[in-house]
């Protein structure tokens, strides 16, 4: 049994008539996935050690809808805003954080047309917030100092919104060596997970993209691929368990790293 | 008799760009085919993005070699065409070389074209190099069949004809060479002509000055037929070009609709419509032609110049899937020219043809292996988004025809059941918590 954590849902903070500083919106890969919750874990980790007054939806929570749009399904995605939004503003949401960037990218760019208007940070903005803010420390001597790490930019971070820093700066907080990928930042391929393609078979062609992905990683020879985003992730991992390389690489999440470098 | 030249000239001339405003006035009735598109926002970003990106290169540069060549063929192009215009004087007028009369800035600007003249030419070659022989492989893919890998080559064997005759025309003017001023290319050439009468370089030249004219002429025609209608098309499109952040694709006004009765407790379903209210054919969800496009998204079609800087970062082609982003625009382009010609054929109105973009042109094969990733977007130097063509087209088959792979089918249902991608109960939602 792993250590406790802190989640208060918006529903117990409306009880206690008060209203949290922040919703983290888990995302439906963070909250079913088994990869993925340990991300979402790691990340309360850090809310919790930082204080940070948050809640959760819970069981209110529900698709963004995101993969549906992409997949060419406008009623069903417009169907999952409206009802999210209801939510949403009924809890007078102001500020969200999220650790899946398809989550965030449909919050903050396609929900405020349907009356949906917050302010939206990925995982890896607000953890750098705390950071420069002094809510949280990091130790300059941790586990992952030195470790050679590349970076992996989901598209729907990087080129979907231009963000590109937050992720690299928290690598740097830790002193690892960042080693980047012929192909980074607005160049960066595509795991191969976006567009629905998650949850289809990918069509004919010479190779998976999550190989090719993996690839360009193994070139920088890292010790650990880093990313900031659960589908990502799941590829990542996959590619690196077909290269057969699961014992010496190991895939994580940005706020793992963090996490785990906190020590207990 | 004196002035049959300068008639002849005239003709030529009107003839020239007569025959262009026609096939522009064509080009303008095809892109309006589209469906509206409201992009009269934000006019100082979009003036901005048109200078940076069309005006400036700035995209162009990325890749550095072709990038830097291209903007040398781009200033002679624009520079060298100042020169045009002293052409077209001394043709209707038959005056030679009015421009002269300003002196030593005349010399400093015929100077300047001739430089550049050089630079476009050796440039050009280098591009016949990269596509002929190091055959680069954006140049080689599966969409560049024969008619579009020869008007790659057609345009650059018109650049370096234009180019040599405007030399040649100035190596052989031996009034031009005497003035000794600006001829700092061609009085290099002017000895290859030295053995030759003055009759004869008087021949030469004026055979030059008028294949010249005549050449920039029909080149200005090919433009409709071609694929480099880009440079003129990349400044509107960089213009009307999206400002949204990339990731966040359009919401369908008309689902919105038809999502806020479905949610209004207040809304009788079962209401006859109001008297005297139309009875409108509900809009057509996503594209399955041409016309069921944006009009920004056919413009799109016709400035693209087939450079294939998209599909070389595509993920689905980098893995050897059909989807080719450059693809998705030249069919639209050519399924665009296909209905165009079939409206002309039938007085102005558009007859079913029994064709369409979805199926005849692109296949749902390509359309089901994107992944979004807005790699192709970002690429492009002149702000085509293919992306969104790939978008409306799987809502037509999602929304009209209910044909997406069955898996996409299953995890759609498991949104509408459960609220998530994967038959999981809505109930353990929270269970990480506690794992």
């Amino acid at each position: 049994m792993s250590e406790v954590l802190n989640v208060p849902t918006m529903a117990e903070c409306m009880a206690e008539g008060r209203q949290p500083e922040i919703l983290f919106w888990v995302g439906s890969a963070g909250s079913y996935d088994d990869r993925a919750k340990k991300i979402t874990r790691a990340f309360v980790k850090i809310l919790n050690k930082a204080n940070v007054d948050f809640a959760v939806l819970g069981t209110e929570e529900s698709s963004t809808g995101d993969v549906a749009k992409r997949a060419g399904n406008e009623f069903l995605f417009q169907m999952q805003a409206v009802t999210n939004i209801e939510i949403l503003n009924a809890y007078e949401v102001k500020r969200i954080v999220t650790a899946c960037p398809h989550s965030y990218n449909t919050l903050k760019n396609e929900y405020p047309q349907l009356g949906g208007n917050y302010e939206v940070l990925h995982h890896t903005q607000f953890i750098n917030d705390l950071i420069t803010s002094g809510r949280l420390k990091v130790e300059s001597d941790n586990a992952f100092k030195g470790k050679r790490i590349t970076f992996h930019d989901p598209c729907y971070l990087g080129r979907a919104n231009d963000v590109y820093e937050a992720p690299r700066a928290l690598l740097e907080t830790l002193g690892v060596e960042l080693v980047e990928m012929k192909r980074h930042r607005k160049t960066a391929l595509c795991c191969g997970a976006g567009g629905a393609q998650m949850f289809k078979e990918p069509e004919k062609g010479d190779k998976d993209i999550n190989i090719l992905r993996t690839e360009d990683a193994l070139k920088t020879n890292p010790n650990i691929i880093a990313t900031g985003c659960p589908y990502c992730n799941t590829m990542m991992t996959d590619g690196v368990k077909v290269k057969e390389k699961e014992a010496d690489i190991s895939v994580l999440d940005v706020a793992e790293l963090i996490a785990n470098a906190q020590g207990e | 008799m004196e002035y049959l030249p300068n008639i002849l000239f005239a003709i030529i001339l009107a003839a020239g760009i007569g025959y262009f405003a026609k096939n522009v006035k064509k080009l303008i009735r095809n892109i309006k085919l589209g469906r509206d598109a409201d992009v009269s926002d934000n006019k100082s970003e979009r003036f901005k993005n048109m200078a940076m990106i069309a005006l400036g290169q700035s995209k162009m540069v990325r890749r550095p070699v072709a990038g830097i060549l291209h903007i040398i063929v781009y200033l002679g192009f624009i520079i060298i065409n100042i020169e045009v215009l002293e052409i077209i004087i001394d043709g209707l007028f038959g005056t030679h070389r009015i421009f002269s009369v300003i002196g030593a800035t005349y010399g400093f600007l015929i100077g300047a074209f001739e430089v550049l003249a050089l630079l476009v030419f050796v440039s050009v070659i280098v591009f016949w190099i990269r596509r002929n022989i190091i055959k680069l492989k954006r140049f080689w893919k599966a969409e560049m069949t024969s008619w579009p890998k020869n008007d790659g080559n057609f345009i650059l064997y018109f650049e370096m004809v234009l180019m040599t005759l405007f030399l040649v025309m100035n190596a052989t003017d031996v009034h031009f060479q005497t003035m000794n001023l600006g001829n700092v290319i061609s009085q290099y050439m002017a000895p290859w002509f030295s053995g030759l009468s003055e009759g004869t370089l008087h021949l030469i030249e004026r055979g030059a000055w008028w294949l010249h004219i005549v050449g920039i002429l029909v080149f200005l025609n090919y433009l409709y037929f071609s694929k480099h209608l880009h440079i003129l098309l990349a400044f509107p499109n960089t213009y009307y070009g999206k400002l949204a952040p990339k990731g966040q694709l359009n919401n369908l006004e008309s689902v919105t609709n038809e999502v806020k009765m479905m949610m209004d407790p207040n809304v009788d379903p079962f209401a006859a419509p109001p008297e005297g209210a139309e009875t409108a054919v509900p809009e057509k969800f996503g594209a399955s032609d041409v016309q069921d496009l944006s009009w920004v998204q056919l413009l799109n079609a016709y400035t693209c110049t087939e450079c294939g800087r998209c599909t070389s970062e595509c993920p689905a082609n980098l893995t050897g899937k059909k989807l080719s982003p450059r693809k998705i625009m030249m069919d639209t382009r050519d399924r665009l020219e296909e209905v165009g010609r079939n409206i002309d054929a039938n007085k102005g109105e558009f007859k079913d043809d029994g064709k369409q973009l979805l199926g005849d042109y692109i296949s749902t094969e390509e359309l089901w292996a994107c992944t979004t990733c807005n790699a192709c977007v970002e690429a492009c130097p002149v702000s085509i988004d293919p992306l969104s063509i790939i978008l409306e087209m799987r809502r037509y088959l999602v929304m009209e025809q209910s044909a997406a792979p069955t898996e996409l089918n299953n995890m759609m249902t498991n949104i509408e059941n459960n609220g998530a991608p994967w038959p999981y109960n809505q109930m353990d939602r929270l269970n990480w918590k506690d794992e």
